[in-house]
């Protein structure tokens, strides 16, 4: 059987010896504030999903952009991100066994953990601002953003070429794709081609770019950019903030504060908000990187 | 005063070494569960197209594992499972009101900007 701290005027909060929902009233406001944060998520990636819906055509996919492994050449997707995803689930886990450990008393044990929270976080955010640098500066290939100009489609119709990017098909340069999809039957055709004067014309009408930024987007559509550095911003600017809750609590430990009090519910506190950091991502990581 | 039914986390709740082992043999096996999901959806977003399987597929088979990740995540790392029932109602409820609308907003009005754009023209 576990036993409780008596309940006095120092632990209830609502007067007569009690406590609403059976919990402290920091881990209370804990509770309601990451419900109202969850919903600034649901926005996010809402609205994510119908601009994705509406420019399905030419949506970059995440595989096709977030290729890249430290130290490693060539093209491997969805690796670095499935490491960064196994990195916050691991930290994830310190952060409830220091939580484990605190109902214990165990000081030395919490230290511990909350310390290998703290790394674990701070890799994390170190691979995410190494995923932007990479998004940020994009490929030396480049791509071409078309300006004004028509090309015609195999049946016939005639297509403005304004703002679509296209990318090259090698470092030659001879062939432009301009991402189209065309369903005949089974066959899918994600790109067209343009060679010739088609493309020496589209050329000419376009300028090259490089990587992305809020208005640029070497990949596929601006939008995408956007997206991708406001969700994974802001998931990101808390991540860093619980890293700072984390280190603020380590201390804390060390100097025996929660020793004192009798207890260890501020490590139990900010490890809800630990967790949090990390569902948010396991959406982010589905319908960012996966879908 | 005092609620006996309430669970280990409680304000200022201790446990011992012996529940402590429970305990930690619980979140160990969460960790494999939450591991073994993501290794699926990772070989799945890498291979679904070499082993043939349809995207739509693929696309309900990642939420559905999302979910399930999300809900252990919460249930058992955030011990929302051991809280009060009032507590757990008071979190959860708000998500199923706004799962519903979400999707209302999707069947009903997800082509609404394609639509303008078909009109405006």
């Amino acid at each position: 059987m576990s036993h409780t701290a008596v309940v006095d005027s120092k632990t209830a909060w609502a007067g007569d010896n009690n406590s609403p929902f059976g919990a402290g009233y920091g881990k209370l406001m804990m509770w309601f504030f990451l419900m109202s944060d969850a919903l600034s998520f649901t926005g996010f990636l809402s609205a994510y999903g119908f601009y994705r819906h509406d420019f399905a055509d030419i949506w970059p996919t995440a595989e096709n952009v977030f290729t890249h492994f430290p130290f490693m050449h060539g093209d491997h997707p969805l690796l670095y991100v499935a490491l960064m995803t196994f990195i916050l689930i691991m930290s994830s886990v310190t952060m409830v066994l220091a939580v484990e450990a605190g109902h214990r008393m165990d000081k030395k044990k919490v230290i511990m953990w909350m310390f290998w929270t703290v790394v674990g976080g701070l890799i994390f955010v170190g691979s995410q601002a190494w995923e932007w640098y990479h998004f940020i500066h994009g490929t030396e290939l480049g791509a071409m953003e078309l300006g004004i100009g028509t090309y015609t489609l195999p049946d016939g119709t005639i297509e403005q070429t304004q703002g679509i990017i296209a990318r090259w098909v090698d470092e030659s340069k001879q062939v432009l794709l301009l991402p189209w999809r065309e369903v005949a039957g089974d066959v899918t055709s994600e790109y067209l081609t343009l060679s010739g004067q088609a493309l020496t014309d589209a050329v000419a009408a376009g300028h090259e770019i490089h990587g992305a930024n809020l208005t640029h987007n070497e990949y596929g559509h601006p939008l995408f950019g956007d997206f991708f550095f406001f969700i994974t911003g802001f998931h990101g600017t808390h991540v860093f903030s619980g890293v700072v809750l984390n280190f603020i609590i380590f201390v804390n430990v060390i100097m025996g504060t929660y020793e004192k009090r009798g207890h260890y519910e501020m490590v139990e506190k900010v490890g809800l908000y630990w967790h949090f950091v990390d569902l948010v991502w396991v959406f982010v990581f589905t319908f960012f990187y996966l879908v | 005063m005092g609620h006996s039914e309430d669970g280990p986390y409680k304000y200022a709740a201790h446990h011992s070494e012996e529940e402590g082992k429970k305990t930690r043999r619980m979140i160990w096996n969460m960790f494999w569960v939450l591991l073994a999901i993501t290794t699926v959806e990772v070989g799945l977003g890498m291979t679904w197209k070499e082993i043939g399987v349809q995207w739509h597929v693929v696309k309900m088979t990642f939420i559905v594992l999302t979910i399930a990740k999300a809900y252990f995540i919460v249930a058992y790392y955030m011990h929302l499972k051991h809280e009060r029932g009032s507590l757990q109602n008071t979190i959860i409820i708000p998500y199923v009101f706004l799962a519903l609308y979400l999707l209302y907003m999707v069947f009903t009005e997800g082509t609404y900007t394609k639509f303008i754009e078909y009109f405006a023209w």
